[in-house]
């Protein structure tokens, strides 16, 4: 299974990026084989609907399952219909992408059930 | 030609120089209330709003049995007001700003838009015959700038010229560069009341005028909001011009700034008590203190002279 982990960096060894659409990167990491690449997050600098933008990414990227620390509703909303599963990670601790994918082999990710926050705009901008 | 009235620092007395401006101006004046979130030209000059339009931006509604999910539309969108995921379009109108662009790209003419209401559009005559329009935004609505743009194209049934130039105005040509009168009928002059700030709104407010009039006051926020409202129209390369209201207080600095700046300080309104009153009380300056009419047609005349209209 391909998943998506949020990071700041371009390693697996790469600290967790608790943040969704505003993550530096991507790692994408296939569960059974190991294999890894990382992507930078197109939306990090975009001026709103940063979290629809990194939805469509993931999606596009092929992931299966996203793991983050939030889900605005946007990027919720963007996620469900894409059938990429929402995991959240823990924020608390500092973790690196492999800690994150050895968390979610263990099955001691939770999924994301709705999304985790108001949306950062109130109506138009 | 078009004269903006802005400010940067609220509460300058942009109202005040506009509405005394215009009412300065003979025939041939038409106001318009640029400032959509909170208007209040209109308490001043008191027109009669019998005509109303409601405006807003255009979201995209998508018909799903055209669509080919081709995704165009979403990498069109420079907002991420849209997206498309496998065989779903999802349409975010919270982030929309109504552009048109998915709607123009789209290879299966599947999009076709609806108005999102954000506000209305108001228009009379006053007392004295001017032809005075204003924008209300409506409350709960973040997005001052669609309103504003309307509002700058809009042709109101009290316009007070014949129906060749209403229908030459009307056409989307002579107004897509933001000038509102044909040519050779600039001896009609237009008054815009800025929002208050130094974001998009007044550079909206701004878009197509010949002259901007800078209000101020001489304390050190009049100043930092004026440097930033003078960089706009650096920006936008429009003529500008000062008015020191409360003229008096403060300090020195704005004077000094101007000076240095090369920008002309075109009138001084001193700080007086009856001037607050009466404006207190609704009335124009012009009316508290007819003095002030010929100085502000003086103005108005040294203006056209910057322009050369």
């Amino acid at each position: 299974m391909k998943i998506a982990i949020s990071i700041s960096g371009n390693k697996l060894e790469s600290p967790f990026d608790p943040h969704f659409g505003r993550a530096a990167a991507f790692c994408l990491v296939d569960s059974e084989t190991g294999e890894w690449s990382a992507h930078e997050n197109p939306a990090l600098s975009a001026s709103g609907g940063a979290g629809v933008q990194a939805a469509q990414f993931i999606a596009k990227l092929g992931a299966q399952a996203v793991v983050s620390g939030a889900y605005g509703p946007k990027a919720f909303d963007t996620l469900s219909p894409a059938e990429v599963e929402m995991y959240l990670a823990p924020t608390d601790e500092p973790l690196t992408a492999a800690d994150i994918l050895a968390l979610f082999k263990a099955g001691k990710l939770n999924k994301a059930a709705a999304a985790s926050h108001a949306g950062h705009h109130e109506g138009h901008h | 030609m078009r004269i903006v009235v802005a400010s940067g620092k609220g509460g300058t007395g942009k109202t005040t120089v506009a509405t005394s401006l215009a009412l300065s101006a003979g025939n041939s004046v038409r106001f318009m209330d640029c400032d959509v979130e909170a208007p209040n030209a209109a308490l001043f000059l008191q027109p009669i709003l019998d005509t109303r339009k409601e405006v807003g931006i255009q979201l995209p509604v998508v018909d799903e049995s055209l669509c080919t999910h081709c995704g165009k539309c979403a990498e069109v969108c420079e907002f991420h007001a849209i997206a498309v995921i496998g065989k779903k379009v999802l349409i975010f109108p919270e982030l929309c700003h109504g552009c048109g662009s998915c709607t123009l790209i789209c290879p299966e003419k599947a999009i076709s838009e609806r108005l999102d209401v954000m506000g209305v559009l108001e228009s009379g005559l006053t007392a004295t015959g001017m032809d005075f329009a204003q924008g209300v935004m409506n409350v709960g609505e973040p997005m001052a700038v669609p309103i504003i743009r309307e509002l700058k194209k809009w042709n109101p049934m009290s316009f007070p010229y014949g129906d060749d130039v209403r229908g030459a105005i009307a056409t989307k040509q002579s107004y897509a560069d933001g000038r509102l009168l044909p040519e050779g009928r600039n001896d009609m002059i237009e008054i815009r009341d800025s929002p208050p700030g130094a974001s998009c709104p007044v550079v909206e407010t701004m878009r197509g005028a010949d002259f901007i009039l800078l209000v101020t006051e001489p304390t050190p926020f009049g100043l930092h909001d004026l440097k930033q409202v003078v960089g706009i129209t650096r920006e936008l390369e429009i003529p500008i011009g000062v008015v020191v209201n409360r003229d008096g207080i403060g300090d020195n600095a704005v004077e000094a700034y101007c000076a240095e700046a090369g920008i002309p300080i075109l009138l001084r309104i001193p700080m007086e008590r009856r001037f607050a009153e009466a404006i207190a009380s609704g009335k124009t300056l012009v009316e508290a203190a007819p003095e002030y009419r010929p100085v502000f047609h003086s103005l108005l005349q040294d203006i056209s002279a910057r322009v050369g209209a």
